[in-house]
């Protein structure tokens, strides 16, 4: 009865078109409005107004930025690394958005027949009873946050300025240090869960305690690292205005320059919904409100976190990110690992 | 469908590989090369490999070429000066173009044998990449993976050791 287009129904095709659209849609805006959202909750943390003249309560204040943004000069420095220098901030927007294919972010729902899952890169059977995802969802994360680096890599050495040098140096040894952290402390979770797949791990959590509670050492060093991967306070040494005037984005004017603020927005937010998705038990809660309205919300409160935390606390210094990440998270997580798999060998089989 | 998605990717991978060695910026070769490491990853995931293709980038694309990135960027090698037909250029296309004749005549004299693995499509499917390698690993190759594991080991302790004036 129905057509099929690859040995698929068409209502598939529409169905993770729709996904991608609203998905997209959706994190851009965030991104948008996070950055108002952080001056504003920003300014109020330290008794001042924040924006207030464009709109309401300085509502409209990211399409402003956005529109001056647009319209500013394009300045490519003359000694710079032509090739390197245009792709660098793609390659640092890119991974942050595509991260998002794999996370659950609502209950199944059934449109005309159809059971569609609310996760970009998964689809049901015909029957509607089973759901394929890819089954290594949280390495393709760990992948895709990897390759994050290079964009902060290219954009320091093609600028041909110190500055920028310094800035990218910095920021590819602190990703790389903080990146193995934050891989060893969810491999505790992944002994829990059995799985990799995050739509298993979501429905684990679902059947259990949510792993914030079984892995509380976990969620705060994978937290914690995650904060230092993508360069947020208290860990923004590649930026250190203070020092390095902008980092690695000295150089960078116009679109170029807001692409890099988006995809520091958006790795915060990809952040937040992985931790969502690993800790806080993805898309569940309490029935009355539909799944993806607590996912949306636990990904905001998280979200606030990093701005709360952005505006407790000061910078660490170099050698202190140094010993921070090698000589105290990477031990105890080691350790973490250690205790789980006893644990599990203790009292599950 | 999916032979043109296999041509296409296979394409960018030969064009890339082409350009790591062409190119003369070593950056712009080195990021080459990570394309041609997405694109073998791609493949992966075409051959029902999603635990490999995820790995290939997180350990080729994600630590080891930033590593050499990184090295290019602080010994800041200069864009090579344009010398062309030295000896070495001459011994590797002889040796590529062997490699070539060699890959032809096999595939166009050699029978195919037919034998197949253990494994198949249905199964990796239905008990998952990632487990059937994990029980391999820790099984049957349990002696091969504490070798490397003490090897890796012995390097990073090396690597240490050869850095550090004083310890």
């Amino acid at each position: 009865m129905d057509t099929l287009i690859l040995g698929l129904p068409v209502a598939y095709y529409i169905a993770m078109v729709a996904k991608v659209l609203v998905a997209f849609v959706f994190v851009l805006l965030t991104v948008a409005y996070a950055t108002y959202a952080e001056r504003k909750i920003i300014g109020h943390m330290q008794v001042r107004l924040g924006p207030m003249r464009t709109g309401w309560h300085g509502l409209l204040q990211p399409i402003a930025d956005g529109v001056k943004l647009f319209f500013k000069e394009e300045i490519v420095p003359t000694q710079a690394s032509k090739f390197a220098f245009l792709i660098a901030p793609l390659v640092a927007l890119i991974p942050a958005f595509i991260s998002f294919a794999v996370i659950p972010f609502g209950a199944p729902v059934t449109i005309a027949g159809y059971t569609v899952p609310l996760q970009i890169a998964a689809f049901y059977d015909q029957a509607g009873q089973q759901v394929f995802d890819i089954n290594v969802g949280v390495l393709y994360i760990l992948a895709m946050a990897s390759l994050g680096v290079y964009g902060v890599v290219l954009a320091g050495w093609a600028s041909n300025s110190k500055y920028s040098l310094l800035g990218g140096l910095r920021s590819a040894a602190q990703m790389i240090s903080y990146e193995l952290a934050a891989g060893l402390a969810i491999i505790a979770v992944f002994m829990l869960s059995e799985s990799l797949s995050l739509h298993k791990i979501v429905a684990d959590q679902a059947n259990g305690a949510w792993y914030v509670f079984k892995q509380p050492l976990a969620f705060v060093i994978f937290f914690i690292c995650s904060l230092a991967e993508i360069n947020r306070t208290p860990f923004d040494l590649p930026e250190a205005e203070t020092e390095l005037v902008s980092g690695f984005i000295t150089e960078y004017s116009s679109m170029k320059y807001a692409m890099f603020f988006m995809a520091e927005y958006a790795n915060m937010i990809t952040v937040c919904a992985v931790t969502t998705t690993l800790f806080l038990g993805g898309w569940h809660g309490p029935a009355f409100l539909p799944g993806w309205f607590w996912f949306v919300a636990k990904v905001y409160f998280l979200i606030f976190c990093c701005m709360w935390i952005r505006a407790t606390y000061p910078r660490y210094r170099y050698d202190q990110l140094m010993r921070l990440g090698w000589k105290v998270f990477l031990p105890l997580t080691l350790l973490n690992v250690v205790a789980t798999g006893v644990w599990v060998m203790v009292f599950n089989k | 469908m999916e032979s043109i998605f296999f041509l296409v990717v296979a394409a960018v991978a030969v064009i890339s590989s082409i350009l790591v060695v062409t190119c003369k910026n070593p950056i712009n070769s080195a990021l080459s090369l990570v394309m041609t490491f997405f694109c073998l990853a791609t493949f992966y995931v075409m051959l029902d490999a999603p635990f490999m293709a995820a790995t290939q980038v997180i350990v080729y694309a994600g630590a080891i070429m930033v590593l050499i990135i990184f090295v290019i960027m602080l010994l800041n090698v200069k864009a090579e000066s344009g010398k062309r037909g030295s000896h070495a250029v001459f011994a590797g296309s002889v040796l590529g173009l062997f490699a070539l004749f060699q890959t032809v005549w096999f595939l166009s004299k050699g029978s195919m044998t037919g034998a197949t693995g253990t494994m198949d499509k249905a199964q990796i499917i239905s008990v998952g990449h990632v487990e059937l390698i994990g029980k391999a690993l820790f099984t049957d190759f349990l002696l091969p993976f504490e070798i490397t594991s003490v090897l890796l080991l012995a390097a990073i302790v090396g690597a240490v050791i050869l850095a550090k004036k004083k310890i």
